[in-house]
């Protein structure tokens, strides 16, 4: 067994006067795929949110290789790739523009690699479509094309499966269990059953706990 | 994996992101017109409110086309981070490995070309139909080129306190328009001189460092307060 490269100890949680969760640690090493599961509410997205760094009001301590993910913060954020509900589609840009925008922050990559994820996700032929001209499931992968580039070991996303058709979703755990195949870690929600050839571990909230 | 190296320079990360915010504002090409559509109808309005006789005109052209510029700088910033806070692109920026000030100067960099520095180039125009007195041009430009620099980055970090507020429109002028008195009354100021015939340079000298002190300062406030905003 590996080192752990993330680490979750004791978080909690409370919001509008009621405990979210309470006193989740867990740890997870690369190679592995983790779905957080629970109820409508139980505070799913809270979490991720706590994960990628957006959000800091939980108690207890976030770890990536060892450090604090807020004491590190730049150098945490180029190791990880956050998907939330809203996917950063910029509706005037292209399909291309789109990603090109996120790689200029994110990683050097060359063009042909963009046109490339965008022909994986099954958008070739939409490069220079403006993103309003699409359908909801189009928007979706073309937020899905950043997977398929990206180098990044951590994946957190929320929800990836949404508006994604029956063959998109299949490709998608393809692509989940690829990146864990080669070292990288991922932490999403779904309430969609997973089939990853690899294994996978979950991770339940029990929802809103009373006072 | 990714490798330390992989990860684009500040530099590259702003260039992409002055280029994909202008590529926007040409596509919106509604957000370029309007503010000089607005500065147009004020500056025709005035003459038709209060008489076209040339000397009462020519008494209040300076602070008028000051105060045109100011307005129609203030009615445009309100949107600088809207669009990207809804779609989630603000979210991204801030997740990314760069730091938010330089992505938070191009940003704020476009709004000026689009708003400040187009008002800036039409402000003869609107002085001429005030019958602005012939010493006043310079000044009006120099000082307009280098007032709206300031009212762009001051409104974006009202802009950017209100982000997540449905109607921040009213809010933002009023956090923003005590910051925009100092360069209202220098930049005024300047023109007034001119149109004297009296020396201008002080008060251009204090509206350019009061713009030195916003390009350094206002991203940094504006890159605070959009995290907080992330984090709601």
């Amino acid at each position: 067994m590996s080192e752990p490269l993330l680490e979750v100890r004791a978080l909690g949680c409370e919001r509008d006067h009621r405990r979210l969760f309470e006193n989740i640690s867990f740890a997870a090493s690369a190679g592995e795929v983790v779905q957080l599961a629970g109820p409508n509410g139980s505070g799913k997205t809270t979490l991720l949110r706590f994960l990628a760094g957006i959000s800091q009001a939980f108690e207890g301590e976030i770890l990536w290789r060892g450090r604090d993910i807020n004491a590190a913060a730049i150098d945490y954020r180029g190791q990880m790739l956050f998907l939330g509900h809203a996917p950063a589609v910029t509706l005037n840009l292209t399909a291309l523009e789109n990603l090109q925008w996120y790689f200029a922050l994110n990683q050097q990559v060359s063009r042909a690699s963009l046109c490339a994820a965008l022909a994986d996700v099954g958008l070739a032929g939409y490069e220079e479509v403006p993103a309003y001209r699409m359908s909801a499931g189009q928007q979706r992968r073309i937020a899905l094309a950043r997977l398929r580039v990206s180098q990044v070991p951590l994946w957190i996303l929320d929800e990836p499966f949404t508006a994604i058709d029956r063959a998109g979703v299949v490709e998608l755990e393809g692509l989940l269990a690829e990146h864990a195949a080669r070292g990288g870690m991922v932490i999403l929600t779904t309430h969609h059953p997973l089939n990853l050839d690899t294994p996978y571990r979950r991770i339940e909230l029990e929802g809103a706990n009373a006072g | 994996m990714l490798a330390e190296e992989q990860i684009p320079g500040a530099l590259q990360a702003c260039r992409g992101t002055f280029k994909r915010d202008l590529l926007l504002a040409m596509r919106r090409s509604g957000d370029i017109v309007n503010p000089l559509v607005f500065a147009l109808i004020v500056v025709t309005l005035f003459p038709l409110g209060i008489g076209p006789e040339k000397s009462t005109l020519t008494a209040i052209a300076p602070g008028l086309v000051w105060v045109v510029a100011l307005l129609a700088c203030l009615l445009s910033v309100d949107r600088v981070f809207r669009d990207d806070y809804l779609d989630g692109t603000l979210q991204q920026m801030l997740l990314s490995p760069q730091p938010s000030y330089f992505l938070v100067l191009a940003k704020v960099t476009v709004h000026w070309l689009v708003s400040g520095l187009a008002v800036t180039l039409v402000a003869p125009l609107l002085a001429l139909m005030l019958s602005l007195a012939g010493g006043g041009y310079l000044p009006l430009l120099v000082s307009l080129l280098l007032g709206t620099v300031s009212l762009s980055m001051i409104g974006a970090i009202g802009a950017a306190l209100t982000v997540g507020l449905k109607r921040g429109g009213v809010l933002v002028a009023l956090i923003v328009l005590p910051l925009y008195v100092p360069v209202l009354i220098f930049g005024a100021g300047a023109v007034e001189a001119g149109c004297q015939g009296l020396p201008y340079s002080g008060h251009l000298a204090i509206l350019a460092a009061l713009t030195l002190m916003a390009l350094v300062l206002a991203p940094l406030a504006i890159g605070g307060a959009l995290r907080i905003n992330m984090d709601d």
